[in-house]
Formats: structure tokens, C-alpha cells, sequence
């Protein structure tokens, strides 16, 4: 099966990381990825949501908002694509990405087609 | 009719779980299963009553559920998952030409349901009803009834967990050994949940409630002789001490409540209604446990109820040793209501006075100022001490708080008696 993990942080206190701990940080992430990499199907780091924007079509217009569609304390800075036999195995991963230490990674199955 | 219907209900009673079990361990799709059980019932009920009931019901009934889970695949066989599904089905008839020792050939089907059921990614309150439903053979109607929710929602919420299990991949298996000790702990949570919520006398269906102890105890039971079957899962005591516990609880029920249905404090039961076997089979298992010496908060529990059993008057209780074991059990699991049964053990051991004082530490009378029963205890040992007007204050804020009628009554009788003391 395969799940997206999805990286909640609250992105204030990631910007307030000096470098040093943005070093280690990453170091974690490549650590993660290295460890992960027969599992891991795509997946990327995002920008602040200050740089968000974001598209509503309502009525055939196209609305454009600054920022995120919600406000919320943490934020979506991240995602992993990955293949797992169950959730079991999904869980133990995202319990091994760095930022589930401060933050927290939502676990969502991905919607399948291919069966049909 | 009324017989044969009577009769199914007892089969499916006692056989669900395991012919549930069978049929997920094959298909791994819980919808599945329980339609074709549906299905299969639905055929005793019209062919039992006209064939007569056939002499091995429960295999007649397992037999039938997996032809018509096969059907139920037939009628949509497009897909290539459903093609596995079938296959395993079909290998099931093979294995299973000898009915007789079905569950003999599956004695881990049922275990992994377990482990399924009580998964983690699924809401406590799911887990406990799927559990009941899956295992226990209870249904749906039965389980929202003990749980004071309309059948609509419970149906709801069985039916949601269902299809999480299969969409977000919860794997049906025993865990691995890493993963073993949280997942047993989570098992036995729900088990004395179920328990527990049979056991408290405040609500509900009396008959309902015994079910749900029973079931509880049984579910103990299976998980028991089940691991003992696992040789590589390392022995936990506190599966031991669960039993245990609930058995030792259990044995006191007929002196619980009174005629009226009020319910009876411990140290004024009837000691001879207690269940003598019960309570031995308690405290064997408890030794049991307590030799591995790994104690846990299950067993120390247990080993409370059992001094409090073995009293053969409510002034024979030994109760230096119970604070000493409420000291281990707050250590263990600190908490409020902890805290509050060592102050209460420890006004039995040293009188009330000392009771009272630890009763007034910040933190715990904050914690608990909307517990009836620290008020209760409070007001109890106030009157102890003869402090009637302050015993007077501690009741009324207890009857404020209380909703159980039959507890509210027994309040209010405290509180006419220290009112007219003071």
C-alpha cells in the first residue's frame, strides 16, 4: 500500500533554529532518506506558507488568496510518498522522521485506482 | 421456530468469533466476513427450522458462511484482489473438510482479531465495540445498549472502523516482538474497559452489563491460553493479573447490591455470598503472576482485591499491606484517583485523621474538586473524626456532584446523620 506522510511543524519554531541545528536537522532528514530510500516513492520539503498561496474557483472566477487555506498553529512543511506492506510499517516510519520529535506526521493511505 | 431461532442465537453466540476469525484470517476484508455470517444465519433461520437443526451446528453454520462469502466475491470476481480472497476461500474448504477441528486447525486466527481490533489507529471507543461485536459475538443493538448510544450510531461507528481496518492497511497479525508489549498492553486496556464498564452499577441493562463481564473475563481467558500457545512471545504476568483482577472483582457481585439494587460498600457485604472459586482461581493466578516478578499496576490491583477477599471480616482487611500496595501502585501509575484509594487505605491503617491529611494536599483536593467520590471519602472521614460541620459541607458538595441514584441515596442518609450529630 501506499501512504503519504504528511510533516506538521510549527514553523516558528523551526525558523528559530540556528544553523548549527539546521545542520543536524538535515543531517537527520538524509539519515532518514538513506535508511528509508526502498521505501520512499517521492516526497519533497515546502517553503514557509508565507509563500503560499492559495486557488478557489468559485462561479468560474478564479479567487487568489495569500497564504494558507486554514491558520492553524502547525503547518504542512512537508511529505513523504512511500510503499508499505500495512500501516504498521508506515507508522514506524513517520515515528522515525525527525520532526515527529516536536511536530507531528499524519499517516494517509492513498486513494488506489490501479486495482480496478 | 421460537426454539430454533433460540438455537442460532446460541450458536452464533458462542461461534462468531471464531467463524469471523476464520473467514477475515482468509479474506482480510471484515465487511466480507460479517455479511457472509449475515447470510449465513439468514439460511439456518428459513432451513434449520424445515431440514431440522443439524448436528454439528457451528460447523454447518462456519461451512455456509465461506460459501456464501465465496458467492458474495463470485458475484464481483473482477477484481484481482478479490481473485487472492477466492483462492484462499477455496484452500479454507480444503482444510476444512474436517469441520470438526476447525478451530483446532486455527488457534491463532482469533488472536490476531484481537490484536486487529485493538489496534491503536482506531478510536478507543471503536476498538472496545468491534471488539465486542468481532470476538464476543455480541450484537450491534446489544453493545449500543450497554453503551447508552443510539443502534444507528453504533452501527456507524462499527461499520467506520471496519473500513478503516481495510483502507488505511491495518494488518491483521499478531505483532512483531517489538511491537508486542504496547499493542498486549492496548489489548488489555479494552479487555478490563469492557469489564469495567459492566461492572459499574450506575447505568444500563443489569443483564447487558453481567454479558459484558463475562465477556471480559472470557476474552481474558482466550488471550491467556493463546499466548501460552505463541512459544516465542515472552510471558507477560500482567495478562495473568488482569484475569486475575476482574476474577476477584467478579466474585463479589451477588453481594454488591442489595434486594432494592442499591449498591452495598465492601466493608458491609455479606461475605458469604461471595464466589469461593472464583476468588481461589483469582489468587492462583495471581501467585502465578506475582512469581515472575515483574510486577504491574494489573497485578498490584489484583493483589489488593485479594487481601480485601481473603478477609474474613471487613476488620480482619489487612490494611498495612494494601497502603503499602497502593504506595506501589501510585508509584507506578501515579494519579488523582490513585492517590485518593492510598489516603483512604491509609485513614483504615492509621485512623482518619491521617487520612484527612493527605487528602488535603493542593494539588489533589484541585485535581479531584469535581469528583464526588473524594468528597464522599472526605466527608466519611470527617465524620469519623467527629467533625460533623465540616463532614455536613463535604456531603452536600458530594450530593452535588453525584448522579447515581441509588448512591445519592446513601449520601443523603450520611448527611441527615452527621447534620443531626453536629
Amino acid at each position: 500500500m501506499r501512504y503519504a506522510l504528511l510533516i506538521h511543524v510549527d514553523e516558528k519554531l523551526t525558523a528559530s533554529l540556528n544553523e548549527a541545528e539546521q545542520g543536524s536537522m538535515m543531517a537527520e532528514y538524509m539519515a532518514f532518506g538513506e535508511r528509508y530510500k526502498d521505501k520512499i516513492v517521492g516526497g519533497d520539503p515546502l517553503l514557509p506558507v508565507a509563500m503560499a498561496t492559495t486557488v478557489r474557483v468559485r462561479d468560474g472566477k478564479t479567487m487568489t488568496t495569500d497564504g494558507p487555506f486554514a491558520e492553524t498553529k502547525e503547518q504542512l512543511n512537508g511529505f513523504y510518498l512511500v510503499s508499505c506492506d500495512n500501516l504498521d510499517e508506515a507508522v514506524e516510519m513517520a515515528a522515525q522522521i525527525p520532526d515527529a520529535v516536536g511536530g507531528c506526521v499524519e499517516v494517509r493511505p492513498v486513494m488506489e485506482f490501479s486495482e480496478a | 421456530m421460537e426454539s430454533v431461532a433460540h438455537s442460532i442465537e446460541q450458536v452464533f453466540r458462542q461461534e462468531s468469533g471464531q467463524i469471523l476469525a476464520v473467514l477475515i484470517a482468509a479474506t482480510h476484508d471484515f465487511t466480507l466476513a460479517e455479511d457472509a455470517l449475515q447470510d449465513a444465519c439468514i439460511a439456518a433461520l428459513l432451513q434449520w427450522p424445515v431440514d431440522g437443526t443439524p448436528r454439528n451446528p457451528a460447523a454447518w453454520l462456519s461451512s455456509i458462511a465461506r460459501r456464501k462469502a465465496i458467492d458474495r466475491l463470485r458475484r464481483d470476481a473482477t477484481l484481482a484482489r478479490k481473485q487472492g480472497q477466492l483462492e484462499a476461500l477455496a484452500a479454507l474448504e480444503q482444510a476444512g473438510s474436517d469441520e470438526q477441528d476447525e478451530g483446532a486447525h486455527f488457534p491463532d486466527t482469533r488472536l490476531k482479531l484481537l490484536f486487529t481490533c485493538c489496534h491503536p489507529a482506531l478510536a478507543l471507543e471503536a476498538r472496545v465495540a468491534l471488539t465486542l461485536r468481532t470476538l464476543g459475538g455480541l450484537s450491534t443493538p446489544e453493545i449500543a445498549a450497554a453503551f447508552l448510544v443510539p443502534v444507528a450510531t453504533m452501527a456507524q461507528r462499527l461499520v467506520r472502523a471496519q473500513h478503516k481496518i481495510h483502507d488505511a492497511g491495518i494488518p491483521y497479525r499478531v505483532p512483531p516482538l517489538a511491537l508486542l508489549p504496547e499493542r498486549l498492553d492496548g489489548v488489555l486496556a479494552v479487555i478490563y474497559l469492557i469489564f469495567n464498564e459492566g461492572y459499574a452499577t450506575n447505568s444500563g441493562d443489569a443483564l447487558i452489563r453481567q454479558e459484558l463481564c463475562d465477556e471480559a473475563i472470557r476474552l481474558a481467558r482466550v488471550l491467556v491460553e493463546l499466548l501460552g500457545h505463541e512459544p516465542q512471545v515472552p510471558t507477560d504476568p500482567e495478562v495473568f493479573g488482569l484475569l486475575a483482577l476482574m476474577l476477584l472483582h467478579h466474585a463479589r457481585q451477588h453481594a454488591r447490591v442489595d434486594a432494592d439494587g442499591d449498591a452495598v460498600l465492601l466493608e458491609q457485604q455479606d461475605r458469604s455470598l461471595w464466589d469461593r472459586a472464583e476468588i481461589d482461581e483469582g489468587v492462583r493466578l495471581l501467585e502465578g503472576a506475582l512469581a515472575m516478578r515483574r510486577a504491574g499496576p494489573y497485578q498490584i490491583q489484583a493483589a489488593i482485591a485479594a487481601l480485601h477477599n481473603e478477609a474474613g471480616t471487613a476488620g480482619a482487611t489487612d490494611w498495612q499491606e494494601i497502603v503499602a500496595l497502593y504506595a506501589l501502585l501510585l508509584r507506578l501509575t501515579p494519579s488523582p484517583v490513585v492517590e485518593l484509594n492510598r489516603a483512604v487505605a491509609v485513614a483504615m491503617a492509621q485512623g482518619p485523621a491521617c487520612g484527612i491529611a493527605l487528602l488535603q494536599r493542593p494539588e489533589l483536593a484541585a485535581a479531584l474538586s469535581e469528583y464526588h467520590h473524594f468528597h464522599a471519602a472526605r466527608a466519611d472521614l470527617l465524620r469519623r473524626c467527629g467533625r460533623y460541620e465540616e463532614a455536613v459541607s463535604a456531603y452536600v458538595r458530594a450530593l452535588e456532584l453525584c448522579q447515581n441514584t441509588a448512591e445519592r441515596r446513601f449520601l443523603e442518609r450520611r448527611l441527615v446523620e452527621v447534620a443531626a450529630a453536629g
